[in-house]
């Protein structure tokens, strides 16, 4: 990512405008003007009324929110430091969490219990645009993996502290939450479980097959090949099919029921996620080792180190951080596709967005798409850092080209 | 090669003739049908599922192409150059944004039907043709570069008769990711009531009956193996044209 073009600070140019910035502040304005601040429902079904930022908070409160935009996003418009955009756009960030979580419990009357208050396209318009400015803050700083740790660390940690505060408690999709907190613990432990288990499970078959691979050549085409067709199959379908076999062998195999297999639930939705990501773990891994220089290998031959030496000290720990990129494309993608779990009985986050499709609930639709989205996204910025860290200095400029389509590109 | 060639058409002869007369398979899907359930999906002709959830991908992908292939040459450019690193970690982390989630969240903006999925699959086939074609234009050798300068092209002659055919064969890897991603994402569409093969999944997976989620999947696989099939030769073919000037990748 930061593998960019040493000339951006000096192509900036423009009459003291930042010309990200115009466009950013003309996402603000649009939005604020023509978009609602917040929707506000007597009850969780009927037609949604439209409410303007001003008329969202109360009068003295709403203009120093709106002043305060204002202000942001004419600093976003000049041609400010990166530190300074940064913490702006953190901030005004924080700024608009803490206007829509007021905004729900100055609409909603203290008796009511049904009415809702979710947040309108104003508040999402200018969330994205801050939230893209923070991305150009943190890529013009190029900050080191460390930074963008911490910054992760930073973000998410105001994100906890704000909802546990209870400063958004009055809004649909925490209204949503409250009726089902246990529940929805209980399915993101399930969806963790998908995600993370079927990748452990991936990495202890796919790494030693991938080894395998480049050892006995003719093994790699047929089972890269044949890994690839797998990957065809279309991921709901894939979950269906296994309903089938997985029901023969609970009921068949001893011992098999005991350990939670199943034509339904949990079983299928994991042997699918598994399967769908031994391809990329098989391929990274040959990628990786294939990647060790010859140099290397000679001069570990030349030193007199064995094969299971050079294996362990020179091969595996060059080709490491290609693998790491493995695991980083599966986490991403199973968190993803656990959500499909919902549609089969297997739990996790889909079974919220699915059950919110069938009511045509949408706050219970993002109750299961918001965490999906956040998981995958702090599980992205965590490895590409790892990757980072791992990598040796020299290939920096190589960095970017191979972090993404390693799975597609066999 | 030989072989496998004789594979895919006898496969591409099996498809069509079981889009044609679905009927007469019934045997074939029969042993996975419990309890006499039907074996065959009829609720709507699995010809015009196809037909419909190939149009979608096709439009999507279209769209996704024209605009992707738009901003990376915008922004690989002198004048655009400054948004060079923002979109690439854009489009970075856009990548992680799953594909269900988008169709989730596109539901209750756009309402039901095939909108909220063709807007899904737009976004979501934006980025792998982006990012390839960004490696694409990027990647162009520099002495390549240096020589259609030399011989007084303009900068937009440069693009369109050396950068862009040079990056062809890699835009068209983008393309082909996102048509294959496309075909396999439409069939959550059928969720939110858009008209693909995904129906006759979902038709399975609600009645328990495994010959439903066979035939949808199956006709699914089968196309994304010919679209990937096409794709590929047709990067080959392209690939041994621009041939030693192919920049190595």
């Amino acid at each position: 990512m930061s593998a960019g073009f040493d000339l951006q600070a000096t192509t900036r140019r423009g009459a003291g405008l930042d010309r990200l910035g115009v466009l950013l502040a003309a996402i603000v304005a649009a939005g604020l003007a023509l978009q609602p601040f917040c929707l506000f429902r007597a009850n969780r079904i009927v037609a949604a009324k439209p409410v303007g930022l001003l008329s969202a908070l109360p009068p003295l409160e709403s203009q120093i929110v709106l002043g305060l935009i204002v202000v942001a996003s004419v600093l976003l418009l000049l041609r400010t430091p990166s530190p300074l955009r940064l913490s702006v756009s953190v901030l005004t960030l924080v700024l608009l969490a803490f206007a829509i979580g007021r905004a729900g419990v100055y609409l909603t009357p203290s008796s009511n219990t049904y009415a809702r208050v979710a947040p309108g396209g104003g508040f999402w318009f200018a969330a994205f645009a801050f939230a893209i400015a923070l991305a150009d803050a943190a890529v013009r700083l190029r900050m080191p993996p460390l930074g963008r740790l911490a910054l992760l660390a930073l973000i998410g940690g105001a994100l906890w502290l704000f909802l546990w505060s209870g400063a958004c408690d009055a809004l649909s999709i925490l209204r949503e939450y409250a009726n089902r907190a246990d529940v929805f613990w209980r399915e993101a432990r399930v969806h963790l479980f998908l995600a993370a288990g079927s990748l452990a499970a991936a990495a202890v078959v796919g790494i030693p097959l991938g080894i395998l691979c480049v050892r006995v050549r003719p093994l790699r085409a047929a089972l890269l090949n044949s890994l690839n067709i797998l990957q065809t199959i279309p991921s709901m379908a894939l979950f269906g099919l296994l309903i089938a076999p997985l029901a023969w062998i609970g009921a068949h195999v001893p011992g098999a029921s005991a350990i939670g297999i199943a034509g339904i639930g949990i079983a299928p939705a994991f042997v699918a996620l598994f399967a769908y990501s031994l391809l990329p773990m098989v391929s990274n891994t040959v990628a990786g080792l294939e990647s060790v220089p010859v140099q290397a290998r000679d001069a570990a031959r030349g030193m007199g180190m064995t094969a299971r030496q050079r294996f362990m000290e020179i091969e595996l720990p060059l080709a490491f951080p290609v693998i790491l990129t493995g695991i980083r494309i599966v986490l991403v993608q199973n968190l993803g596709l656990a959500v499909l779990a919902g549609l089969i009985g297997g739990g996790g986050f889909g079974t919220f967005v699915f059950q919110g499709i069938s009511q045509t609930a949408t706050d219970l639709v993002l109750l299961g798409a918001l965490p999906t989205v956040a998981l995958a996204f702090a599980a992205a910025i965590v490895l590409d850092a790892a990757v980072e860290m791992t990598r040796p200095m020299t290939s920096a400029s190589a960095r970017k080209s191979k972090s993404l389509f390693e799975r597609h590109d066999e | 090669m030989k072989g496998s060639a004789l594979i895919r058409l006898l496969l591409l002869v099996l498809l069509v003739a079981f889009l044609l007369t679905p009927q007469s398979f019934r045997p074939v899907f029969q042993p996975f049908a419990a309890n006499g359930a039907p074996a065959i999906y009829t609720q709507s002709s699995l010809l015009a599922l196809t037909l419909s959830h190939l149009a979608m991908v096709g439009v999507a992908t279209l769209a996704a192409a024209i605009v992707s292939i738009g901003l990376a040459v915008l922004v690989t450019r002198p004048a655009g150059r400054e948004f060079l690193p923002l979109s690439r970690s854009i489009a970075n982390i856009g990548q992680t944004f799953p594909p269900v989630a988008v169709l989730a969240l596109a539901v209750p903006v756009f309402g039901f039907g095939p909108i909220p999925t063709l807007i899904a699959l737009f976004l979501y086939g934006l980025l792998p043709i982006f990012e390839n074609t960004l490696t694409g234009l990027t990647t162009v050798p520099h002495s390549v570069q240096e020589a259609a300068r030399g011989v007084g092209m303009t900068d937009t002659q440069r693009l369109i008769s050396v950068e862009l055919p040079l990056a062809l064969p890699i835009i068209l890897a983008g393309i082909r990711l996102t048509a294959v991603i496309s075909l396999g994402t439409a069939t959550i569409g059928s969720t939110v009531a858009a008209k693909t093969l995904g129906e006759v999944i979902i038709a399975g997976l609600i009645s328990n009956n495994t010959a439903f989620v066979l035939q949808g999947g199956l006709v699914v696989a089968l196309l994304a193996l010919f679209i990937h099939q096409g794709f590929t030769s047709l990067e080959a073919r392209i690939g041994r044209q621009a041939g030693a000037m192919q920049p190595a990748q």
